[in-house]
């Protein structure tokens, strides 16, 4: 635990005070001198402690609160302090993920330790541990929901405390929320603890009540299989768009920007959250296409031919057939079969108009633009955002929907753009090794060449593709004769292609 | 269409059971109607919330279409007591009363024209049939009374894990018959579902008849909710397991709309290299890996500047074939796809001796189908032949053999593209 402050010293080391008192009484009666019948019960505190501890182990720590049902049922069956005793093997034994020091450690106990022991308290003095010898039911639900309350009632108290030392989050912000989302799986718990002191105590004893932690156990390993298949998921998606990226010689993390711009701009537009994710994804997966266009074409120096031409603005229509299988994307198809439609009719693949192009297409098409103008490519500086904005502006109407372009001005004001890329983890950090002519960047040769990105490519794309592969902004300004034409390289942009506008 | 004997028999047997179990009922009247109300009530209800996803396409841990209605069905047939009082329902109304419940949750199923629902009911009434067969009478001759506690719950435990070997059997059966693929690794694929939820099943079966016994029927809605949660978690992975495969699946594409390849070549390689695998005794893990491998054989085309001429890379001079798998293979190990996978891509075009056993399927069928394609009618014969006689070297013998068997109970088509 690196440089914990000393205010949190202090503050785990009250923790762990406080919680030596519900212990203690227990420790005296040790079964040699206590009678039996009285003191504390160690035949269910010792098998308990030790399911507890398996359950930790087992976990290996992946999620917190595995073996909270346990814990509850121990706060159900025993007395306050024996309860709380069940806590501290385990908690001390485990090991906290990377940081296994002594201090996590006792933190960890000492939390657990005072979470049991004040719902054992609670559901004694409701009378709960009749109930569960009873079987009385309705009754017995109750004690547990009460307990249940009291224990994440104290777990997010404790929790809130060592957020706001170790942090320095105000207390009231580092309480927010907290209870609630505490509340909910130790209701659950809760109820497989029920489960077990009921069966515990029942004439099948203890046998039956570790059956009740089979559904849970399936419950977590499902829910580590699904963790670690949408890591994977995830891995596999950006690795894709890093793919375009690079093919395309933009500069990192283009798609992922479009992605974030088309999200603020769905949020802005009041859209519900499974559409702005739908919308991320489209803009992350705009380009898809362009790993079916050669990268020749791609990054080819010079003028294209209108035949090279038609090539490329095939990449929306490769990327649609790409994904169509896809089905959780939605209407993101539609997107990326559409984002270079324009509202004049005058875009591709099919030219439609106004409202004719779908909602979706329209919102990347702005978010497209926009990115394209923002960020640098190898050949060229970026604009700065309100020249984007500008830009964007003038070209409403006739390129872009007014609306789009409108709801992103507002979400830029209201949130700022913040360019890096956060989700973007380089795994191959690698020296720029030259791209060879003749095979993209991810061939095994030239594999390092992935990490830099744009920079691979600078030497020969350097004045050639806002052309091949044009941002929309910049064909809105070419087409425009006298206008600023900053996102087209000046060489090769207007002069190049005098037809500009006429592109289809 | 001619039934195999095997699915008449199973159907025949459930049919058999179900209609003695419905007269026997009716004839001596339900035996306490509250707890047979509660306890059909839950499997309508698991039943009606039953995965309509296709079984097996996510994985054999999710094989269980519905937990809920299978634990509740166990339990009702293990249950001995209720709230501390003896019940007496028998063998026959718990297969009437699960029988009843399953039907009417089966109805929206069957409405939406799901073929597999009449495997589903024969099963479940056989296996609910004999836990019940099982238990009844043991229960009935006080035997298990005088045994004590722990050692009832125990052998609850082990009727279940009984009944659970012979569900298993029964759902490999239909599988069986109506694929044609081999019995063993469908029945060991069954056994590793068991591994999954087939044992929270289990364990909720037991306990929810152990808890009613204890504490009455309010055990019921308390002890499914684990179940309940367990079967959402599972679902939750079957979806994003199925939503990587079609991620993987479109990226497979990518050389398809590029031109490199023909269309739908990768998804027949795929099909066909997994039929190759189960036929070969693969496990399912192993069938994931080659299919992935499969979809993504040909991806180090991308990476090419010139395309192959019809992507038939068979017929390439092997360093030339190799380069192309090492390429892909650079590809694919940049998807954060297993390991495996990049490895099977990778060596897909070295010598066959050295080759692991899924490389050597993906180039066997990968050759196949790029022979087969433009033959005509007569393509897949010839094809295959061609394969025979390249020699050992390039494509392992007991992989053709696999192939041909494939090949000839399909009928010697092509497989659809999906």
């Amino acid at each position: 635990m690196e440089a914990v402050p000393r205010r949190a010293r202090v503050y785990v080391a009250c923790v762990v005070l406080g919680a030596l008192p519900c212990v203690l009484p227990v420790l005296p009666a040790l079964p040699l001198t206590a009678a039996p019948g009285t003191g504390t019960p160690w035949a269910a505190v010792l098998p308990l402690a030790a399911l507890y501890a398996g359950c930790e182990q087992l976990a290996r720590r992946r999620f917190a609160g595995t073996g909270y049902p346990v814990l509850l049922a121990a706060a159900f069956l025993l007395p306050p302090s024996a309860a709380a005793l069940v806590a501290l093997p385990g908690a001390l034994l485990a090991r906290a993920g990377r940081h296994s020091d002594p201090l996590r450690r006792a933190w960890r106990a000492s939390q657990l330790a005072l979470a049991v022991w004040a719902a054992a308290r609670a559901h004694t003095a409701l009378g709960g541990h009749d109930t569960v010898a009873a079987c009385r039911f309705p009754a017995a639900l109750g004690c547990a929901g009460a307990a249940a309350v009291a224990f994440s009632l104290v777990l997010t108290a404790l929790d809130g405390g060592i957020r706001a030392t170790c942090a320095h989050v105000p207390l009231r912000r580092a309480w927010r929320g907290l209870f609630a989302r505490t509340l909910a799986p130790v209701a659950v718990h809760g109820l497989a603890g029920l489960m077990m002191a009921v069966l515990w105590r029942s004439p099948y004893g203890p046998v039956a009540a570790l059956l009740v932690l089979l559904p849970m156990g399936a419950s977590w390993w499902a829910y580590a299989q699904y963790d670690r298949e949408r890591a994977a998921h995830r891995a596999t998606i950006r690795a894709l768009v890093q793919a375009v990226d690079l093919k395309d010689g933009y500069t990192r993390g283009h798609s992922e920007r479009v992605g974030r711009a088309s999200m603020m701009i769905a949020r802005e537009l009041g859209m519900d959250d499974e559409r702005v994710e739908v919308l991320r994804f489209a803009g992350i997966l705009h380009d898809i296409g362009k790993l079916g266009v050669p990268t020749r074409l791609l990054r080819k120096d010079g003028p294209l031919t209108p035949e090279e031409r038609r090539v490329i603005e095939l990449h929306p229509e490769y990327g649609h057939e790409m994904v169509r299988g896809i089905s959780f994307l939605g209407e993101a198809r539609a997107a990326i079969l559409h984002h270079h439609e324009r509202l004049d009719g005058s875009g591709y693949p099919y030219g439609l108009s106004g409202d004719r192009i779908p909602e979706c297409a329209r919102v990347v098409a702005v978010a497209d633009a926009f990115d394209a103008m923002t960020s640098s490519r190898s050949y060229r500086r970026p604009r700065p955002v309100p020249e984007a904005l500008r830009e964007l502006r003038r070209c409403a109407g006739a390129q872009f929907a007014p609306r789009m372009v409108t709801a992103l001005v507002r979400a830029l004001a209201r949130h700022g753009w913040h360019p890096a890329v956060t989700a973007d983890d380089d795994r191959t950090p690698a020296p720029a090794a030259p791209p060879e002519a003749h095979t993209p960047a991810r061939s095994p040769e030239d594999g390092g060449a992935r990490g830099t990105g744009g920079a691979a490519g600078a030497g020969g794309a350097a004045e050639e593709d806002g052309a091949a592969v044009p941002p929309e902004a910049a064909e809105g300004a070419a087409a425009r004769p006298g206008t600023s034409g900053a996102a087209v390289p000046p060489e090769s942009g207007a002069a190049a292609r005098p037809g500009g506008s006429a592109r289809r | 269409m001619k039934r195999p004997l095997a699915i008449v028999l199973v159907r025949g047997a459930a049919l058999l059971v179900g209609l003695v179990s419905l007269a026997v009922t009716a004839h001596s009247g339900p035996a306490e109607r509250g707890a047979a109300l509660a306890f059909g009530v839950l499997v309508l209800v698991g039943e009606l919330t039953r995965w309509s996803g296709t079984p097996g396409a996510a994985g054999p841990e999710v094989r269980e279409p519905a937990p809920l209605g299978a634990a509740g069905a166990l339990s009702y047939a293990l249950l001995g007591e209720d709230a501390g009082r003896a019940s007496h329902h028998g063998a026959f109304q718990a297969g009437a009363v699960v029988l009843a419940a399953s039907l009417l949750g089966s109805v929206p199923h069957i409405a939406r024209g799901r073929g597999d629902t009449l495997d589903h009911l024969a099963r479940r009434v056989l296996t609910v049939f004999f836990a019940a067969v099982c238990f009844q009478p043991l229960y009935a001759t006080g035997v298990l009374g005088r045994w004590g506690g722990p050692a009832y719950a125990l052998v609850l435990l082990a009727l279940l894990v009984l009944t659970a070997l012979c569900g298993a059997v029964l759902a490999a059966v239909p599988v069986h018959c109506r694929t044609r693929w081999p019995f063993g690794p469908l029945l060991r694929e069954e056994l590793r579902g068991l591994l999954g939820i087939g044992s929270a099943v289990c364990a909720t079966g037991a306990v929810m008849a152990l808890g009613v016994a204890v504490a009455g029927l309010w055990a019921l809605p308390v002890f499914a909710l684990p179940l309940l949660l367990a079967q959402l978690s599972f679902r939750r992975y079957a979806a994003v397991r199925d939503v990587y495969r079609q991620t993987i699946a479109s990226l497979a594409r990518a050389t398809e709309v590029a031109g490199y390849t023909p269309a739908g070549h990768a998804r027949r390689v795929a099909v066909l290299s997994r039929a190759v695998g189960r036929e070969m005794g693969l496990s399912e893990p192993e069938l994931t890996v080659l299919e992935y491998a499969a979809l993504m054989h040909d991806i180090g085309q991308l990476s090419l500047v010139d395309p192959v001429p019809a992507g038939a890379t068979a017929d390439l001079p092997a360093a030339e074939q190799r380069r192309i798998a090492l390429l892909g293979g650079a590809v694919v190990r940049q998807t954060g796809v297993d390991r495996e996978v990049a490895v099977v891509v990778e060596r897909q075009a070295d010598p066959c001796p050295e080759q692991p056993l899924p490389a050597r399927i993906v180039r066997a069928v990968n050759a196949y189908d790029e022979k087969a394609r433009d033959a005509g009618p007569g393509g897949p014969l010839k094809a295959l032949e061609e394969l025979r006689l390249a020699g050992a070297d390039d494509y392992a013998p007991e992989v053709l053999a696999a192939l041909a068997r494939v090949l000839a109970r399909d009928g010697l088509t092509l497989p659809v593209a999906g």
